[in-house]
């Protein structure tokens, strides 16, 4: 969970290629941050991937994990979201235990949070949610009374406010090595 | 895997090499790589078989930094490709364009712990720019040109290209063109910046006592005139990193010398006094800097550099500029002001003076030979226009202070990583990238047991360099510091060596033992006499220390100076 330390948002958009998160991980690694949540997809374009990166650091540090970054070779481009108004969302699955005589406790508090409930057993449900990561935190700081049999997290995925398209404008240039069917993505 | 195509894999390798302009590349052979070393016959490519794939990346390394040409290894998978671990960390923290080339499993094998495979490419990912698995021949040329591309571009750097056995094995077409590539684009320097300029230009023009501080970026862009046309004009002294050495001339009447843990105490104090610190191509590292908080407290800092990583990452600057040395020098130029500094400059000579009577150079000769005599001597005997290669200890450090170099990439050492064995097979690439040079290896008698197999590569090669073996019966510059910071408890620091002269004879070259300075200039004669490679073994004093020194973690001015007494040991303030 998050400590006091502000978290940070980064934004990079690399090549869809094998082993580039592990040269982004490994890089962050060796520069010593915490990496609080790291979450990565492809884009509306071919070829390009988009990671959120959460890091709990101090600034400066984040600059220069934010200039080794942009220096990879498969890194097109790198924001810091900062200060800047962000929409920053965290998806959570929680099975909680309700038995039946907390079970429509359990439902009403996870109407407040907006969560729906996707599977239904006798002792116990799952619940999903999205949200902030505050929010995020919240339900399951309500559902922990209740006892969490199971949670999985997301991490973060976060996008600037405004009406600016944030992707990299150069296309990705495809460089086909270690494509074969064996490769995994990313 | 397509079998029809204008060439095998193995031969798109080498074809990819000629047009990248290789004439030599160095290494050694296995199974996995066996295709491209079959392919290899009938290429106009020198190929140099080192006796250690670690050796093989050092002699690239050599090469290249002699040549400022990008250097090439080939190596087999495994264990091959494991011992280039160490040559491609030398070559990263000293920013020298590399590629690697290593042969891999069969792809059906990969990921199997098949016989010889490692993931190599997972192993140095912290030690290269970048690096490439190739799985299809079609891929080989763009790889490899995209690998050229980026050890070439904005910080140079080695990047390593794996290819599996099958993809040397199959066909594909040639097609050189449309492989060009384009990823390193990404990364370039953006055009300087001119807010950055002007705010520089008016921290010159209000300097009092301004240094600048000269680093291995400037040979790198190939700035020297540049950077000399601005020393000039503005009447700016020059302090050099140790891989700065030699990007400037040392007889300039500008030069200071080297700065740093051991620079001259003058160099560190100007650094300490100045109000203004132009830094050049240079990254303060922690052998430069001493402590921090300590660090040139009443200056103004400028740092341009090409890598903008670097920029405020150890100390604050007051403008930053990510660029090409060489644009960003010439954007200001035209712009920076004539000044007259002879107070400043005065000053400083005045420590110098200071400091030139505690100079080994000049206190008297007490009979015994000496590591910075031989150093000085040898600059003497070959006028300063020698390429000195030097390994890592203390005979680096009176390398560095005492042969005044001159030319432009003229002392090749491992400044970054501190590799030992680092320089006969370094020399070795160095001597072939410029044959027309005389080269020495300058190393001690534990760094040159590391790597001595490779007076066997030189014999081979026929590849004539001069070695000098300081030889002080221990691993000097970690003795040094049992000396100075533990009480004199030297573990594991004295070091047996073999006959070295007779060790040159096992393999077939004229070696010499030198006890006294008065024979010195006799057998450096005989050496450069020889048809080719010749091995000198200098008997120096052996619990002789290097000064001045600034303690790890002490301010820079806060020397520990030579005593005057070569026995005393004692402390003082520059
Ligand atoms: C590969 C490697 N191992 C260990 C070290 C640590 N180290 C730095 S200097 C030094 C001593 C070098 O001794 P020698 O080669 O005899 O040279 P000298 O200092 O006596 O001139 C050692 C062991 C190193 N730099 N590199």
């Amino acid at each position: 969970m998050l400590q006091a330390s502000r978290p940070q948002v980064l934004v990079v958009y690399t090549d869809d290629e094998p082993g580039v998160l592990t040269r982004i991980a490994s890089l962050i690694r060796r520069r010593g941050f915490n990496i609080h949540s790291l979450t990565v997809g492809p884009t509306e374009r071919a070829g390009l991937s988009r990671m959120t990166i959460v890091v709990d650091s101090e600034a400066p540090m984040v600059r220069q994990a934010v200039e080794h970054l942009r220096k990879l070779v498969n890194v097109l481009e790198v924001q810091q979201l900062g200060e800047r108004p962000k929409v920053v969302r965290d998806l959570v699955l929680v099975r909680v235990a309700a038995g039946s005589e907390v079970r429509s406790e359990v439902l009403q508090l996870a109407q407040v949070f907006r969560a729906t409930v996707v599977d239904l057993a006798e002792d116990s449900l799952v619940i999903e949610c999205t949200g902030s990561l505050d929010k995020i935190d919240a339900l399951v700081d309500a559902m922990r009374p209740f006892g969490i049999l199971e949670l999985g997290r997301t991490g973060a995925v976060a996008m600037a406010r405004g009406t600016r398209t944030p992707s990299p404008r150069n296309a990705p240039v495809p460089l086909r090595t270690g494509t074969g069917s064996e490769a995994m993505s990313v | 895997m397509s079998q029809d195509g204008t060439h095998t894999g193995a031969q798109l390798i080498w074809e990819s090499l000629l047009r990248e302009g290789v004439d030599t590349v160095f290494g050694y052979p296995g199974g996995a790589i066996l295709p491209t070393y079959d392919a290899m016959v009938g290429y106009p490519i020198r190929h140099v078989l080192v006796r250690h794939e670690q050796s093989a990346a050092h002699m690239a390394d050599g090469y290249a930094r002699a040549s400022g040409r990008v250097g090439v290894v080939v190596a087999t998978s495994g264990p091959g490709a494991t011992n280039l671990v160490t040559g491609l960390a030398t070559a990263m923290l000293d920013s020298t364009p590399l590629v690697a080339i290593t042969g891999q499993v069969g792809s059906a094998l990969l990921g199997t712990d098949a016989f010889q495979e490692v993931d190599i490419t997972g192993i140095t990912i912290p030690v290269t720019k970048h690096n490439y698995l190739v799985t299809g021949a079609e891929d080989i040329v763009p790889a490899l040109r995209e690998a050229f591309a980026v050890a070439r571009s904005g910080r140079p750097g080695p990047v390593l290209v794996d290819i599996t056995k099958d993809a040397q094995q199959s066909r594909a077409t040639l097609d050189w063109e449309a492989a060009a590539p384009q990823r390193h684009r990404r990364h370039l320097p953006p055009p300087p910046d001119s807010a950055g300029l002007a705010r520089a230009l008016e921290l010159i023009r209000h300097a009092k006592r301004p240094v600048i501080l000269a680093g291995h970026g400037i040979q790198l862009a190939g700035a020297r005139a540049e950077v000399l046309a601005l020393a000039e004009r503005a009447d700016i002294p020059f302090a050099l990193t140790l891989l700065g050495l030699g990007a400037v001339p040392a007889t300039h009447p500008l030069s200071l010398g080297m700065m740093g843990m051991h620079g001259e105490s003058w160099v560190n104090r100007a650094i300490q006094e100045a109000d203004l610190l132009l830094a050049l191509g240079m990254r303060f590292d922690d052998r430069v800097t001493g402590k921090l908080k300590a660090y040139a407290p009443n200056a103004r800092k400028i740092h341009i550099d090409i890598d903008a990583s670097e920029l405020n990452k150890n100390v604050p600057v007051e403008v930053a500029i990510a660029g090409d040395l060489l644009e960003v020098l010439r954007a200001l130029l035209p712009e920076v002001p004539v000044a007259d500094r002879s107070s400043w400059l005065g000053t400083i000579r005045e420590w110098r003076g200071d400091s030139a009577v505690r100079d080994i150079q000049n206190l008297p000769d007490d009979g015994h030979l000496y590591a910075a005599h031989v150093m000085h001597d040898l600059w003497r005997l070959t006028k300063g226009e020698a390429v000195v290669v030097t390994d890592v200890g203390q005979h680096q450090m009176w390398e560095a202070q005492y042969y005044k170099h001159d030319g432009e990439r003229s002392l090749i050492t491992s400044g970054g990583a501190g590799t030992m064995g680092f320089a006969l097979p370094a020399a070795i690439g160095a001597k072939l990238a410029r044959p027309e040079a005389e080269v020495w290896v300058v190393a001690g008698d534990g760094g040159f047991q590391m790597t001595f197999a490779e007076l066997m590569t030189a014999v081979q090669e026929g590849v004539k360099v001069h070695i000098a073996i300081i030889n002080n019966g221990y691993l000097g510059m970690v003795r040094q510091w049992q000396a100075m910071f533990y009480e004199g408890r030297y573990a594991a620091t004295p070091i047996l060596s073999p006959d070295f002269v007779k060790l040159a004879e096992a393999f077939g070259i004229p070696g010499q033992r030198v006890e006294a300075r008065g024979d010195l200039a006799a057998a450096v004669a005989r050496a450069r006499a020889a048809a080719g490679p010749s091995l000198i073994e200098f008997k120096v004093e052996q619990e002789d220390s290097v000064y001045p020194m600034v303690p790890a973690g002490a301010a820079l001015h806060d020397m520990i100076r030579r005593p005057s007494s070569l026995a005393e040991t004692g402390s003082d303030s520059a």
